[in-house]
């Protein structure tokens, strides 16, 4: 119990509390993502290699280009951003269901369960360097593995479609632990008395998993989406190890073009300005996502 | 701005020039900014450009992308040095290449600058009109060195930006024929003697898929798919750019030329569609395929694979003059916030020790630049090395002109297109060249060209 004089204490002090608690965490945010954000903003404006002492202000020509058809920038970059959307498209519904069943298989009980926890969760841990690296072992399509074994010349990293079904089937086995993970714990705090309620009333399993475990799981459910479309969005080293984002550019991501154009070329102004309407889409995607579960809600 | 500490370090630098006779056009250019520094600082600051070095010990810090198997030849030949010069201790840091260039410029300009480094010559010009390396008139000079010297004109003059010498060329490492004489052998043709014309190849050719093997396989990507499309534009009779690189040329009827050629092997089945990335040298380890025009530094991969028979060869003549591609590795100074006398001499002595003992660099699969070395008996017992610097006075390596690397990326996305088949060459290599024009021409905006 506490004297009414130590609750006013609290009170008195306590408007600072949470400020001085969110402190460190603001101070990070502030130097590494807020001012880095708003000085890229100040970048794009202009024609900018940090290196050389002339660093011409273009206003909006940065921006404009990447609209303006036949320009040097636009045709790369809007297929790139082509290129991040279909990957997006191709790897968000998989990484989304799959580690839902696995996560379902791994919740029950079965001796050797944490093995299994272990195994599939294991991928994660490993760089994008090494998952590269190994993939285009297994997928290479002259001397890898897999076509070795299936007898096949399938060209799995130099050929449509078949370069996408590469990208997303290498991202589902490394990322999907970590979505799994996620699951894992959604599930576990579903309380058991529904399931006991519902198989009282006679549901079946499949009713149960409907009624009782979909539910329950929504705002987990939110959050795998979210960040797994971002994340989806994000992608750039698969293609950098395993396709170079051939043939031609067909599987270059929009962050493999920025990377290009902002440290191999040395034009920073373009890369920030590609930056940020890459991360205006972004925005939108992830406001109508929301939005969409939102609408569900009510 | 007599008042700021820059403006006096500025004069501090032009006298000690003035009164050295050094580098007098210090570009005063750096007063536009102050947390630029002059352009040139003055060279040889009371050296003799490399000849010797008495200063007091210094550690040298020296950064290069040897991360493949001539990482260890370097390691070597450094550890040689540290032993013979007791006053100078070269600490080495190898980084990839792909990051190495974004690792300089972050030293260079947070003043941890290495004291030496190695940079491909095509990567000279971007690097000296971005102000991360500095002039080395003094050590050419100092030794000696000219045109004459060298096996090739160009890993000379690719040195130069601007007027000025920015590079001393380590070595050239050229694109040649591997064969392996196993497969030649079995399809009855001579293992000693490897076609050397457009015409000889093709019957070749003819004669491996009689027998099943698809002899040459195309690969769609950098290596060494642009390698050939250059070697081979450049046999046809044209080039990258036009004369004062304003324009790609590489859309030219010898570039359509070239590049039909290529895709041909595919179309008529002497490549395999779809070839991977370093599929083709493995393929000729595994004699799935007969020639591969690949890169001097495959020596030493094909010599570690047991049983292999292979020989090496110039690449045939298939246009109508000879010509290869090739690259060059050149020493280069970076620039230093705060540069010290000592330090500065003991890197053009360990630059001038280096390009004199390249011949135990050659081993790791390069030739020699300095005609002295190329004629050593040392360098004649490389055998291997030997047929590829039969190539050295057709070397031909890209225009040295800054940000000339976003350029020839464009090559790269039309070979991989037409290679393929995704596009035929002609449209490829056209709206490439487009591409690359505009490149080209902000470039020029941009560095002042």
């Amino acid at each position: 119990m506490k004297t009414k004089a130590q609750t006013a204490s609290i009170r008195h002090t306590g408007r600072a509390t949470p400020y001085l608690f969110l402190a460190p965490y603001l101070l990070l945010f502030g130097t590494f993502v807020l001012l880095p954000a708003l000085q890229g903003l100040w970048i794009s404006l202009h024609d900018w290699d940090f290196l050389l002492p002339r660093r011409p202000w273009v206003g909006l020509r940065n921006y404009t280009t990447l609209f303006s058809p036949g320009s040097r920038d636009s045709g790369d970059f809007w297929q790139s951003m082509k290129a991040t959307g279909l990957f997006t498209l191709f790897s968000v519904p998989p990484l989304v269901v799959v580690p839902l069943l696995v996560a379902l298989l791994l919740n029950r009980q079965f001796p050797g369960r944490s093995f299994f926890r272990a195994v599939y969760f294991a991928p994660y841990v490993l760089g994008v360097a090494v998952v590269g690296l190994l993939w285009r072992f297994l997928l290479d399509p002259n001397i890898g593995l897999i076509n070795h074994y299936l007898s096949a010349t399938i060209p799995w990293t130099t050929a449509l479609p078949w370069a996408w079904i590469s990208l997303v089937g290498m991202t589902v086995w490394w990322t999907l632990g970590f979505n799994a993970l996620i699951y894992l714990a959604g599930l576990q705090d579903i309380p058991r008395e529904l399931y006991e309620a519902a198989k009282v009333d006679g549901a079946t399993r499949s009713q149960q998993f409907l009624h009782v475990t979909l539910p329950g799981l929504k705002p987990v459910l939110l959050f795998v989406f979210t960040v797994t479309i971002l994340n989806s969005a994000n992608m750039f080293g698969q293609s950098f190890l395993v396709t170079q984002g051939a043939p031609g550019n067909e599987t270059r991501t929009a962050l493999m073009l920025i990377a290009e154009t902002g440290l191999r070329d040395f034009r920073m102004g373009s890369a920030a300005a590609m930056s940020y309407v890459l991360a205006l889409a972004l925005l939108g995607v992830s406001a109508l996502n929301f939005r969409l579960f939102r609408q569900e809600d009510s | 701005m007599p008042d700021s500490p820059f403006a006096s370090e500025l004069s501090r630098r032009r006298f000690m020039a003035w009164t050295l006779g050094a580098g007098a056009s210090l570009a005063l250019g750096g007063c536009e900014r102050s947390s630029t520094p002059p352009s040139t600082p003055p060279g040889a600051q009371g050296t003799t450009g490399g000849k010797g070095y008495s200063g007091p010990s210094v550690t040298l810090a020296f950064w290069n992308g040897f991360t493949g198997g001539d990482g260890a030849y370097i390691r070597k030949i450094v550890e040689d040095f540290n032993k013979a010069t007791p006053a100078i201790q070269v600490r080495m840091n190898i980084y990839p290449w792909a990051n190495f260039f974004q690792k300089l410029a972050g030293a260079v300009i947070s003043g941890q600058a290495p004291d030496v480094a190695v940079m491909h010559v095509d990567s000279i010009p971007t690097n000296a009109a971005r102000n991360l390396i500095t002039p080395i008139d003094d050590i050419a000079q100092a030794l000696g060195l000219q045109e004459s010297n060298f096996t090739s004109p160009v890993a000379w003059k690719g040195g130069i930006y601007k007027g000025r010498r920015y590079g001393i060329p380590l070595d050239l490492h050229p694109l040649g024929m591997f064969f392996n004489k196993a497969v030649l052998e079995k399809t009855g043709l001579n293992p000693d003697k490897p076609p050397q014309t457009g015409d000889e190849y093709m019957e070749a050719l003819e004669q491996l898929k009689g027998h099943g093997i698809q002899g040459h396989w195309m690969s769609p990507f950098h290596f060494t798919g642009t390698f050939q499309f250059q070697s081979l534009l450049w046999q046809f009779g044209g080039d990258l750019f036009d004369k004062d690189v304003t324009q790609a040329t590489f859309d030219s009827d010898a570039g359509v030329q070239a590049m039909t050629w290529m895709v041909e092997l595919v179309k008529k089945g002497h490549s395999p569609e779809n070839v991977a990335q370093d599929a083709d040298v493995i393929a000729l380890q595994n004699g799935q395929n007969a020639f591969n025009w690949n890169g001097i530094w495959q020596i030493n991969a094909l010599a570690e694979v047991p049983q292999l028979r292979w020989g090496v060869a110039p690449i045939p003549k298939i246009g109508t003059q000879p010509a290869v591609w090739g690259n060059s590795h050149q020493f280069v100074l970076p620039r230093q916030e705060s540069p010290n006398p000592d330090r500065q001499a003991a890197a053009r002595y360990f630059i001038q020790w280096m390009s004199q003992r390249s011949v135990d660099w050659l081993k790791s699969g390069k030739i020699p630049v300095l005609r002295s070395v190329a004629e050593s008996p040392e360098f004649q017992a490389m055998k291997a090395q030997v047929e590829f610097a039969k190539q050295a006075p057709y070397i031909r390596i890209p225009p040295a002109v800054a940000g000339i690397n976003e350029a020839l990326a464009l090559v790269d996305r039309a070979v991989n297109l037409s290679v393929l088949g995704k596009e035929p060459p002609a449209a490829a290599l056209k709206s490439a060249a487009a591409q690359a024009t505009q490149v080209v021409r902000y470039n020029r905006e941009k560095y002042g060209d």
